[in-house]
């Protein structure tokens, strides 16, 4: 009889071991898996700046259309004129399709990029894009939200450039993130991720 | 009658072809010692831009290094020599320490993913079928005056005038 109630005992204890460590494996991969969904869900979230019109603003005003999300700065020579440029001719030939899209242009200078600032660069571009800015600590809330990185390079006689990522976020109605589009991307390729976006037929 | 009028017209058209190229040539390339700068162009300006990109290509045709060490545009209260390379999708930018040397033999093409002149401090805005004078500067060929033709504002580079 004790020799069975110890053995009993030992195999118990063997099947809870045993189940603890599957349960451990299992949930180790279960929060493993959820983390990398996570992540991929995380491009995006709250923020709260000011529009190139000196409104006050928040992503809540910008749910119900697909949303393309791209971060630059004004003292920029290259990346950011030719991706507005870009951006500008697409909503040109998409006409009034393309208002069906909201297009956002943050800064990751908002030291010097003011709202006024935005507006008048942007006066240069599709009147559809519209500039954010605002508090250099919502500004930086909202790049890290995108997943932005962005460095201020200092110059040997004074002043700086930035380094910054050149990808456009692709947000959906919801406000979730479904694509990316790259810097130089084809043209065709973005028109046609836009298409998609837009619910056109294919091009 | 009608054949004259048609070869005088022919010959009309070739000369201002001939006459239009050869302007286009010299307009485009400048030299100095053993430095050659052709096509040098900038990118027109959005509102309120006050940095602007410049590019042209320099070939070094002697047997020594030179080295560009700046330049001037009146229009820019700065010049400098940057280069933009992106890390992934990181778009970096960078002061040329020291100037750029062009090796014996070398070509070296300026624009707007690579090498270029960063103008700030922009007293006007650039408006495309500008041209505007300047100088580049070289530790050996000295000062080249050069023209830069201003493109469009998201123009990857020059446009081919000769038409």
């Amino acid at each position: 009889m004790r020799k069975i109630g110890q053995n009993a005992v030992r195999i118990g204890a063997a099947l809870v071991a045993l189940i603890l460590v599957s349960a451990t494996l299992l949930g180790w991969v279960y929060l493993r898996d959820d983390g990398g969904v996570t992540k991929v869900a995380e491009i995006g979230g709250p923020f709260a700046l000011v529009d190139h019109h000196g409104k006050s603003v928040t992503d809540r005003d910008y749910l119900g259309k697909p949303t393309l999300v791209f971060f630059g700065f004004t003292n920029c020579p290259n990346v950011c004129p030719s991706t507005l440029l870009e951006i500008t001719n697409q909503l040109e030939e998409l006409g009034p399709d393309a208002d069906r899209l909201n297009v956002l242009f943050i800064t990751v200078d908002p030291e010097r990029d003011t709202p006024q600032q935005l507006a008048l660069y942007l006066s240069s571009f599709d009147p559809r894009i519209t500039g954010l800015s605002g508090a250099p600590e919502n500004v930086f809330a909202a790049m890290n939200a995108y997943h932005i990185y962005a460095k201020k390079v200092p110059l040997n006689d004074g002043g700086y450039t930035m380094d910054h990522t050149a990808t456009i976020a692709v947000m959906n109605g919801k406000g979730q993130y479904v694509d990316a589009m790259h810097y130089q991307a084809p043209t065709a390729t973005t028109r046609a991720k836009l298409h998609r976006l837009l619910g056109l037929g294919n091009s | 009658m009608y054949t004259n009028t048609s070869r005088l017209h022919r010959f009309a058209m070739s000369a201002a072809i001939l006459l239009n190229m050869s302007v286009v040539a010299v307009a485009q390339q400048f030299k100095a010692n053993s430095i050659v700068i052709e096509q040098p162009w900038i990118r027109a300006t959005p509102g309120g831009a006050k940095v602007a990109g410049a590019y042209m290509t320099i070939t070094n045709t002697g047997s020594e290094p030179d080295r560009l060490i700046g330049g001037v545009l009146p229009q820019a209260g700065r010049f400098e020599i940057h280069q933009m390379k992106m890390d992934g999708n990181v778009m970096q930018m960078g002061e040329v320490q020291g100037g750029l040397e062009i090796k014996p033999g070398q070509k070296i093409e300026f624009n707007p993913n690579g090498y270029h002149v960063m103008l700030m401090d922009l007293r006007e805005p650039f408006k495309q079928g500008d041209i505007l004078k300047g100088q580049l500067r070289f530790e050996k060929a000295g000062a080249v005056d050069i023209e830069y033709r201003v493109e469009g504002v998201g123009a990857q580079g020059p446009q081919q005038h000769s038409h």
